[in-house]
């Protein structure tokens, strides 16, 4: 299982990103081999389509889960059609980590 | 007599664009012909003050890709090509989203087994007709619910290329991409503005964008005596002259707000705008004379 969340910084303590195309960094999180690693957003700086090239980048990486405030209507019909799972938290997950315990407890909700 | 193609543009919205505009197109049309062609496809209203007969209305049309899956080998190069990201490639197939496509036509030159086909997508209507048979008048119109509205901007300005000497872009508002796409080409853009930390904040962005086109301008005050004189000090400064101050009235605000055109209500602005015209005549030709 390999997760995927939008985030501000680049470690685990940083703040969650609510935004998934224009995300600044993601973190990855290899929840089995308990490992992770950061990525710069490669969607970024796009003028347009930001979400569909964020979403190619999810499918590059293998992710099986993202997790990020909302997703915008073109990733989700790209990941959907991918059939990686989408995950949203809240502005009350302070740090990845606090988002990474609250998934595996499965308090986040999976948006179809 | 050269071909001349005057901008109007603002930064923010609401300023008296269309009223220069159609006022400009109204007060030259005597003596020229004139092309009008309102380039603010998403909210046009040229049509409302100069009652154009239409006579022609085609669909503007912008050409997506469609993904033969059988021929598809899933290469990826279609992906890589793409610099709108309208593609995108799932674990055997591609995806298209064409709402995000601006029909370049790159994926299918980068296909190696000739997968993709090109089909038309209508994103909206370029309308056009005459202005009491001396405005030659045009129109973009998108689709609601297109998010694009540069390739119809352009489409409509190619249908209106080379019909009349002077040609009359009425731009939208703001200071991006629809607005470069109306602008680019122009020889001069008259920037309307109201005198308001509002009118300036924009039109300082209006002029970033001019100092990346290179292209000739100058500034009309529209609703002069409100607000404060932070527009004209700005422009102290700059090489951007004052063209013309329009005062706040009630009177043009009911009139415009009627439809009517504001050099036919106020006779006294016809020859203010002739004279506009000739002034940015004199600037650009002490242009070519400076190079």
């Amino acid at each position: 299982m390999l997760i995927m969340i939008s985030s501000e910084g680049k470690t685990l303590e940083s703040q969650p990103s609510l935004r998934f195309g224009r995300a600044p960094n993601f973190i990855k999180v290899n929840l089995i081999e308990d490992d992770w690693e950061a990525y710069q957003n490669p969607a970024i700086d796009q003028r347009g389509g930001a979400g569909v090239k964020a979403a190619q980048f999810m499918l590059d990486q293998k992710i099986t889960h993202v997790l990020t405030g909302r997703f915008g209507p073109n990733a989700h019909q790209a990941l959907s059609a991918a059939g990686i799972k989408m995950i949203t938290f809240d502005s009350s997950c302070n740090t990845v980590s606090e988002v990474i315990e609250a998934f595996k407890n499965n308090l986040l909700t999976e948006v179809d | 007599m050269p071909m001349i193609k005057i901008a109007i543009a603002s930064g923010k919205g609401g300023t008296g664009k269309t009223m220069v505009a159609t006022s400009l197109a109204t007060a030259l049309a005597p003596a020229y012909e004139v092309n009008f062609i309102d380039c603010d496809v998403e909210a046009p209203n040229g049509h409302l003050f100069l009652k154009p007969q239409i006579s022609k209305t085609q669909p503007a049309v912008i050409s997506v890709p469609e993904i033969d899956q059988e021929k598809c080998i899933a290469c990826g190069k279609c992906v890589q090509a793409c610099m709108f990201n309208a593609l995108v490639m799932l674990q055997e197939k591609i995806l298209v989203f064409p709402q995000l496509c601006h029909g370049c036509g790159s994926c299918t030159l980068v296909c190696p087994v000739d997968a993709i086909t090109e089909i038309p997508n209508p994103i909206g209507t370029i309308s056009q007709g005459m202005v009491n048979s001396r405005i030659h008048f045009f129109m973009g119109e998108l689709k609601i619910s297109e998010p694009m509205p540069t390739p119809i901007i352009r489409q409509t300005k190619k249908i209106a290329a080379k019909i009349s000497d002077i040609t009359i872009l009425d731009s939208p508002p703001g200071a991006s991409c629809s607005v470069v796409a109306t602008i680019y080409d122009a020889d001069f853009v008259i920037l309307v503005t109201e005198p308001t930390p509002f009118g300036l904040h924009d039109l300082k962005q209006m002029i970033g964008v001019l100092s990346e086109t290179g292209t000739r301008a100058g500034v009309i005050i529209n609703r002069d005596g409100i607000g404060d004189k932070c527009v004209e000090h700005y422009l102290r400064n700059s090489s951007y002259p004052i063209l013309m101050k329009i005062p706040y009235q009630n009177e043009i605000a009911r009139e415009l707000a009627a439809g009517k055109i504001l050099v036919n209500f106020m006779p006294s602005y016809r020859q203010r705008f002739i004279d506009l015209f000739l002034k940015i005549q004199t600037i650009l030709n002490s242009e070519v004379e400076g190079k």
